[in-house]
């Protein structure tokens, strides 16, 4: 068990998602950054799917109450367990009493904070993420409060101390500014109901990602962009990624727990290899947008499948050397 | 794709895709809807077929390769399909229109030129049909209301609704089933519970099911 001692905004208990409930009005809900949940769980061993819990504002506290081994991943990290400090993407071990300290995240949005053996809150409707919106999943459907007290399941005995590449540096993109983060997106049904010059003003733009931005969705701030014409759509279902217009020109992207369906017309749809990019920008920082098509997204995909399959297999071939040691 | 009386197909990314029927919003294209989510539902890769108002989004299990299949057996199977006669139950909804809740009743009104007491008469005199869930947990999607009440979505979504909102977005209806952001004109509220995750099905309402509201209070 682990217990919450202090926590600053809205962390919540996450696992990839619930995806097939939409019929229902379910959104996904699940990771911001799946790419570092993924990897969070590869180092220990764990299902990729296992909870963890997404910490997206700082300080954060924690009480180990039985021996367990962790990781952290996701933003740049200062964190310290028992005097030691944990660098960012990095697993250690703690023993019953340990308090882990999060400071600061010099860099990036979310830190994801996995277990040995994962949370193990109950599965509602498929999947451990909370559902804000619904009030279930997670930890009684809400973000968790000092004393919360989280189940892990069993895990494996002691594992070493291990330090992985982070995604941002093993996925960085060729044309990557400091100040910037750049995401492919495919065009959406609506972008030809938008004129040449106004699309070109989409694509040009730096978006500034404004204080009204969170999981449900990312309120852009920039030129205004309107499409030839007023647009009302009859509702239809619509996923994270996908860039919305509503009338006053600023973009929206939906995320997470964004609503599963809507009205406003869309641009564009960051694809699923980028979202976690998205994920990691905060707010006051600049996006822009590539276009890419539908087959380079599939090889972008493939490409961070590929980072995550050889994670899998240096993690499994260390402790192979451990073990034979 | 753009061809006045052919289905709009577009992506949503690599994980999903959106087919919007030619024509009217009414039933006879919704059951048509129906119809085809039944079908691509049992498609190979399909993860679920969501009915949207006359549209439906397929989400993918893995997302395929080459789309040009998929794209073809949509158009095939929209051109076959007959309308699903769904014969759903009938829910009456006691409504409060106005009120904190439904603040958004006068501006409803003065936009379309009606009294307060016209918006409540002519929203509350339709059979209305589910035609979809979507947006959060438990929301309906409600086909038949007068096009005497449309009122364009929201310039900048609010980023809170009350529970239970009855909204008017568009030339659509519907009642919120939990707070949250929304695009839309709260004209009233209801207290009804439309979703509980324990449930064997968790929603309440299902597409085909149809929905009255009584007029329980207007406050001026």
């Amino acid at each position: 068990m682990i217990e919450i001692l202090s926590v600053t905004g809205p962390a919540s208990v996450q696992d990839l998602g619930r995806f097939d409930q939409y019929r229902f009005g379910v959104g996904t809900s699940g990771a911001m950054d799946d790419v570092a949940l993924r990897a969070g769980n590869i180092v220990l061993g764990n299902d990729e799917n296992a909870a963890g819990i997404e910490i997206p504002m700082l300080p954060f506290k924690l009480r180990f109450d039985r021996d367990m081994a962790f990781a952290l991943t996701g933003a740049d990290v200062e964190a310290e367990i028992a005097g030691r400090a944990i660098p960012p993407w990095w697993r250690s071990h703690a023993r019953t009493g340990d308090i882990l300290t999060v400071k600061a995240m010099p860099r990036g949005a979310r830190l994801y904070l996995t277990f040995g053996g994962g949370i193990d809150v109950p599965m509602v409707l498929g999947s451990r993420s909370t559902q804000f919106r619904g009030e279930f999943g997670g930890w009684h459907g809400r973000p968790l409060q000092p004393g919360d007290i989280l189940p892990c399941a069993a895990s494996i005995a002691t594992i070493g101390d291990l330090g992985v590449e982070p995604a941002e540096i093993t996925l960085a993109r060729p044309n990557a500014a400091a100040d910037e983060t750049i995401v492919r997106v495919v065009i959406a049904g609506e972008h030809d109901r938008f004129d040449a010059t106004t699309q070109a003003l989409f694509w040009s733009s730096s978006w500034k990602i404004t204080p009204q931005s969170n999981r449900y969705g990312y309120r852009l701030q920039g030129p205004a962009v309107k499409p030839k014409a007023p647009i009302e759509k009859r509702s239809h279902g619509i996923v994270p990624g996908v860039i919305q217009i509503p009338p006053n020109g600023q973009p929206i992207i939906q995320m997470r727990d964004a609503q599963t369906s809507g009205g406003y017309p869309k641009i564009a749809t960051v694809i699923r290899a980028d979202l976690w990019r998205v994920g990691q920008a905060r707010l006051g920082r600049k996006l822009r947008f590539e276009q890419t098509a539908y087959a380079e997204a599939l090889a972008a995909e493939a490409e961070m499948s590929a980072y995550l399959d050889r994670l899998r297999t240096n993690v499994r071939l260390i402790a192979e050397i451990r073990t034979c040691r | 794709m753009t061809t006045p009386d052919r289905p709009r197909i577009s992506l949503l990314g690599t994980s999903a895709l959106l087919f919007e029927a030619p024509g009217a919003f009414d039933l006879p294209h919704q059951r048509r809807i129906w119809a085809l989510a039944a079908t691509a539902s049992k498609w190979p890769g399909i993860r679920e077929a969501i009915p949207g108002i006359t549209n439906l989004m397929l989400t993918f299990e893995m997302p395929p390769r080459e789309l040009d299949t998929l794209i073809a057996a949509l158009n095939d199977a929209w051109d076959a399909a007959e309308g699903l006669a769904i014969g759903g139950r009938e829910i009456r909804l006691p409504v409060t229109y106005g009120g904190e809740i439904g603040s958004q009743l006068r501006s409803v009104a003065d936009h379309c030129g009606l009294s307060v007491d016209d918006v409540v008469a002519i929203h509350a005199a339709p059979l209305y049909t589910v035609f979809a869930l979507g947006s959060h947990p438990g929301y309906c999607y409600l086909g038949g209301m007068d096009p005497r009440i449309t009122m364009p979505r929201r310039q900048t979504p609010l980023q809170r609704s009350a529970g239970g909102s009855v909204s008017i977005g568009g030339s659509q209806t519907g009642v919120s089933a939990s707070p949250g952001p929304s695009g839309w004109h709260a004209i009233g509220h209801t207290n009804w519970t439309f979703f509980d995750p324990s449930w064997p099905t968790p929603a309440a309402l299902a597409p085909g099911d149809t929905i009255r509201f009584e007029i329980e209070r207007v406050i001026r």
